[in-house]
């Protein structure tokens, strides 16, 4: 039998999606750019994730930066490696991010609930249906 | 959003597959910063790359038939007929170049390759509703020409090229136009290549804002504001900026705030561009190149140095980017020989971030831009960041001080 949450509220769709992974949580921005295709791993110096992978994850981060073009490509790559995050949980939205994702056809939400912020930790299981403008959060094993 | 009949007609598909999915694009950026409706936009820029992403994405507009229905200028790749008798690009290299060329062209964007489309063939006037890409050319055409356009990107403002629409939101609203951030300069910002500290100084201290400026005591050139509006967006997000009396929404302080109090100020003191000569600047000795036109050098730029190389022959490299029509200028001036008689090159078309620098890997350089220092390290050059005049004097001498 599956546990219950331990969080679940609102969110703002703003590409649709509805999955299921693992977070992944920075309070740096994030350039798309600067990630290696074939590991999917952060490769900016001094990022707060530099060396963890972004591959599958759902990234909860504040936003993207980077120039009007670049971003795109390295989603682009991430996507030909399979390498592309699962979904990505921003604080501010961009006109680059935006794009990008509805291009690249990753699921993106925003506004989420403050108490999510608070709760949620590396490597708990997100869900996100972007229909129901949901996010969710499961309970952790001991 | 709410559509009128042709832009619902637009995304049903009635103009084509590629104008449906760029009208879906548009409607879901729209969506997400809570635009009411489009509106038309006159022009627009595209910061065409030269990658796959950028590739696969003009290519699968082209290919579902979209057409630019309004003027749209591009970005510079490389100059395949100069740099290929200097490098040996791979095949995939080639590929991708031969084959962005090729839907960029049937696309139908006017290959100005240009990395200024502000200067010339793509110059909106006050109050004109673009869809601007490139970073520093979007906060160029917002702050110095008084347009209007948001922060786009290359693939944002290619849909609109093709739909002639863009969602209104953002910088085209007069209210998201007022400064947030007021910026005392109390250091003494003399000549261009201090407007380049300038640039790089302001991100250190807001990622992100529509900042004013006050106490600049010298009117900024074109060349200045250039370098202002180019770097602020290596390592900040500045879509905009105001430089009282200055720029065209500033006749006053009060005009930059529309009456209100700034969220934030802090001031640029003597201090903080020496804190930035030091980190862009410092190092001396022999060096190996020196690498210019990020973005394109003017034609002003251009006659500054040819007078500089007059009757001199170069220890350096010395390379000179700018756009096919200040190198057409610069032969029939007379500046290009001086340049080339040197030893110098002066190349059209292309942009330093491209992969034409193999010979130089390792080696040692200068340029006269932050912005080109922090891409180009990426191709494993190492470069320092010097005023025009210092650049040209170290090719020269083949050594910096």
């Amino acid at each position: 039998m599956n546990s219950p949450d331990i969080f679940r509220g609102k969110c703002r769709k703003i590409t649709a999606g509805k999955v299921e992974g693992e977070a992944l949580i920075t309070k740096d921005h994030i350039n798309f750019y600067l990630v290696d295709p074939e590991s999917g791993k952060i490769i900016e110096e001094g990022h707060g994730l530099e060396g963890e992978t972004i591959a599958g994850k759902i990234i909860v981060f504040p936003g993207d930066k980077g120039s009007s073009v670049v971003q795109l490509d390295g989603l682009y790559q991430l996507a030909m490696k399979n390498n592309k995050p699962l979904a990505l949980i921003a604080e501010e939205l961009s006109t680059v991010l935006v794009s990008n994702a509805i291009i690249m056809e990753i699921p993106l939400v925003c506004d989420v609930d403050k108490e999510f912020y608070e709760i949620v930790k590396n490597g708990d299981r997100v869900a996100i249906n972007t229909e129901e403008e949901t996010v969710s959060i499961g309970a952790r094993s001991l | 959003m709410n559509l009128n009949q042709k832009e619902k007609d637009m995304l049903e598909g009635k103009y084509g597959v590629g104008v449906a999915n760029a009208m879906k694009i548009l409607i879901g950026i729209g969506d997400a910063f809570y635009a009411e409706r489009m509106v038309e936009v006159s022009r627009a820029h595209i910061s065409l790359s030269n990658q796959e992403g950028d590739l696969w994405f003009a290519n699968k507009l082209a290919e579902e038939g979209a057409r630019c229905c309004k003027l749209a200028t591009v970005n510079p790749a490389f100059n395949k007929e100069y740099f290929e008798n200097i490098c040996t690009f791979t095949d995939q290299e080639l590929k991708v170049f031969e084959d962005t060329m090729r839907a960029y062209k049937k696309i139908g964007v006017v290959p100005t390759f240009q990395c200024t489309p502000y200067f010339v063939n793509n110059t909106p006037g006050f109050k004109e509703i673009v869809a601007f890409a490139a970073t520093g050319a979007s906060c160029f055409v917002n702050s110095v020409c008084g347009a209007r356009t948001n922060r786009e990107s290359s693939q944002s403002a290619l849909c609109s090229a093709v739909t002639g629409l863009t969602p209104l939101y953002g910088f085209l609203l007069d209210e998201n136009r007022k400064a947030d951030t007021l910026v005392e300069v109390e250091a003494e910002v003399k000549d261009d290549f201090d407007y380049q500290l300038l640039g790089y100084c302001v991100p250190k201290k807001i990622y992100t804002g529509v900042p004013v400026f006050t106490g600049l005591s010298h009117k900024p050139s074109s060349e200045a504001l250039m370098n202002l509006s180019t770097q602020m967006n290596v390592h900040g997000v500045v879509p905009m900026f105001h430089v009282v009396g200055v720029t065209p929404e500033a006749d006053t302080l009060e005009d930059a705030l529309q009456g209100e109090k700034p969220l934030r100020k802090f001031s640029i003191t003597k201090a903080d561009l020496d804190e930035a000569r030091h980190t862009l600047s410092d190092g001396k000795g022999k060096i190996d190149f020196v690498v210019m036109g990020c973005p394109h050098l003017t034609i002003s730029q251009i006659s500054g140095i040819a007078t500089m190389l007059e009757g001199k022959k170069l220890k350096s490299e010395l390379w000179i980017f700018t756009s096919c029509l200040n190198k057409e200028l610069s032969q029939r001036m007379g500046l290009a020989g001086k340049i080339e008689e040197a030893g110098g090159r002066i190349v059209e078309d292309s942009c330093v971030d491209q992969p034409i620098w193999a010979h130089l890997e390792g080696k040692k350089g200068l340029t006269e831009s932050p912005k080109c220092a922090y891409y180009v390290s990426r191709r494993k050059m190492k470069l320092m960041v010097r005023s025009i005049p210092d650049c040209v004097n170290a090719a020269i001498k083949g050594e910096v001080n």
